[in-house]
């Protein structure tokens, strides 16, 4: 880990959904630079801990961000410190059009970076009076990463960008990530090791709703059998195996 | 002929009473997810609002500018009632849809209670300027001018309505937080600002309706606002819960089976009918007559 104050920093997060444990005490930090990649086979915890982080679910603990205790914040007052998120199942909303998912998430007016979001995304521009919810699932990865990336935020937290996507489109997602990254901070959680090998400095691996890993992301890849232990994947996947392949 | 076209113009004033109210509530329901029992209150509020103000507001009368003045007051005091009702009441209870019920059911029925311990329960006569008093001649039927006005008002709104969802970012939120709410704040936006402005749009256009209702109706009663929402929920239901132009197609639809049902079997009998109508779209198309195209839209 950096040794200066961690950007975004969780210490001892707790979450019960529907009468089950399922962070049990989660402390992780992301530093103000380079790529976290939060790993874990399915199940264990991933998509909860982003949320518990931004305050879409109840939970206890601590989380700060720049320094600041923003545990008891409400979600868009979180955001609005300077976080973009690209939820697991993208967020977008499929009723209104493109250009009117990517007006709704500018936060300062007259600042978003529209230049830069086509840039990376030229269709968004081409289908901007399109209905989101006629794109294909790709497209909306597009969009919702675009959306994120629309304000210059301070850190961006993509949660399994790269998931039920096909492999061409995959290669354009993973290629937004790692330009994102060259700009902000990322928390990314994701399952396709490929991506992560590409682009993360930093790991944190989840169990059972616990962290029991947490180091150089270069450094355990290279491990096969550390891998297999951890998320469950096979060594020629972990060596660094065809794009697309996926914990388990 | 004339009958029709008179029954017909006579339907579409009270569907206009309708969609002003069932407009609020389509929103209020569509973004909050909330079921606002004490919606008949805002209109109680704006019509007891404007009767009052007409004889006793600066500026205000029972004619001309000073009917305008007056039924501006009443829709500002139940716009005014909505903001306070959703920051105090609803605000602590989203989420919790029985403890909402409850806290409106009581607010609908406190409301009247207060307003009848001030003025009594009896009905009192509405003022109503010249220009809306009589009827006008049309093909040969004399159609009551106040009908008019409200088939005018309730166009008027829906317009607006139209403007503020597909033209405001006030709008965009609120379209955007029928799908997913929580998507919403997770893009930084404080939906609870938006919550508080459609809960006041909402209790505006109800209490318009409660105004211009005085002129339907003639008078003012404490209770006039519980019963035209029963109406306004059936509207709602029938229209589709989340959709501005089906609650539009539903308020007119509604409006014209009551006259022309009470008018052509037995007077009473266009209750019934309108309850079969709400009882057959939940049979056949339960998210309502738009439930296709407003599944995940306000406009």
């Amino acid at each position: 880990m950096s040794a200066a104050a961690p950007l975004l920093e969780a210490a001892d997060l707790h979450v019960w959904i529907e009468g089950s444990h399922i962070l049990q005490g989660v402390s992780l930090t992301v530093p103000d630079h380079g790529v976290t990649a939060l790993l874990g086979r399915n199940g264990v915890g991933k998509t909860t801990t982003v949320r518990a982080l931004l305050g879409l679910v109840p939970r206890t603990g601590r989380v700060s961000f720049d320094g600041e205790d923003i545990t008891a914040r409400p979600t868009h007052a979180i955001v609005s410190r300077g976080i973009g998120y690209v939820p697991e199942e993208r967020g977008i909303f499929s009723a209104l059009t493109v250009a009117e998912n990517l007006r709704l998430a500018e936060r300062r007016p007259g600042a978003p970076r529209y230049a830069l979001v086509h840039e990376l995304f030229p269709e968004l521009a081409a289908r901007a009076d399109q209905p989101a919810g006629t794109l294909s699932g790709g497209q909306q990865q597009m969009l919702a990463i675009g959306r994120a990336l629309l304000n210059d935020d301070r850190l961006l937290i993509v949660d399994e960008p790269t998931k039920g996507l096909a492999p061409r489109i995959v290669r354009e997602v993973a290629d937004a990530v790692a330009r994102a990254a060259e700009r902000v901070p990322v928390l990314l959680v994701e399952q396709n090791l490929s991506l992560v090998r590409r682009t993360a400095d930093q790991a944190v691996v989840l169990d059972a709703g616990r962290v029991v890993h947490t180091g150089p992301a270069p450094g355990l890849l290279d491990d096969a059998d550390r891998v297999r232990a951890l998320l469950g994947v096979a060594r020629a996947a972990a060596a660094g195996g065809p794009e697309g392949r996926r914990t388990a | 002929m004339s009958t029709v076209l008179l029954l017909a113009v006579t339907g579409l004033g009270l569907g206009a009473l309708y969609f002003l109210i069932a407009s609020g509530l389509s929103l209020i329901f569509g973004l909050m997810d909330v079921l606002n029992f004490a919606h008949g209150a805002f209109l109680a509020i704006g019509a007891y609002g404007t009767w009052w103000a007409a004889d006793h507001l600066p500026g205000a009368g029972p004619a001309g500018f000073g009917f305008a003045v007056a039924v501006a007051f009443g829709v500002a005091a139940g716009t005014l009632a909505a903001a306070l009702v959703e920051l105090c009441v609803i605000r602590p209870l989203y989420g919790r849809h029985r403890e909402q019920i409850l806290a409106t059911v009581g607010l609908s029925l406190a409301v009247p209670a207060l307003l009848q311990a001030v003025w009594g329960a009896d009905p009192l006569p509405f003022p109503k300027p010249g220009l809306v008093r009589g009827a006008v001649s049309f093909l040969g039927v004399n159609i009551p001018r106040d009908r008019f006005l409200l088939i005018l008002a309730a166009a008027a709104v829906f317009a607006a309505l139209w403007l503020f969802n597909s033209r405001t970012r006030y709008g965009l939120i609120v379209r955007a937080g029928v799908q997913d709410r929580a998507m919403v704040t997770a893009l930084g936006i404080d939906v609870r600002r938006s919550f508080t402005l459609v809960f006041a749009i909402g209790g505006a256009a109800a209490a318009l309706a409660g105004s211009l209702g005085g002129l339907y109706f003639g008078v003012v009663t404490p209770t006039q606002g519980l019963s035209l929402l029963i109406f306004a929920f059936i509207v709602v239901v029938i229209g589709g819960t989340t959709s501005l132009t089906g609650c539009a197609i539903a308020s007119v639809a509604v409006g014209l089976i009551q006259q022309f049902a009470n008018y052509y079997t037995v007077a009473g009998l266009g209750d019934i009918a309108v309850v079969i109508v709400l009882a057959l779209v939940l049979l056949t198309r339960q998210g309502g007559l738009t439930a296709r195209k407003s599944a995940e839209r306000v406009a």
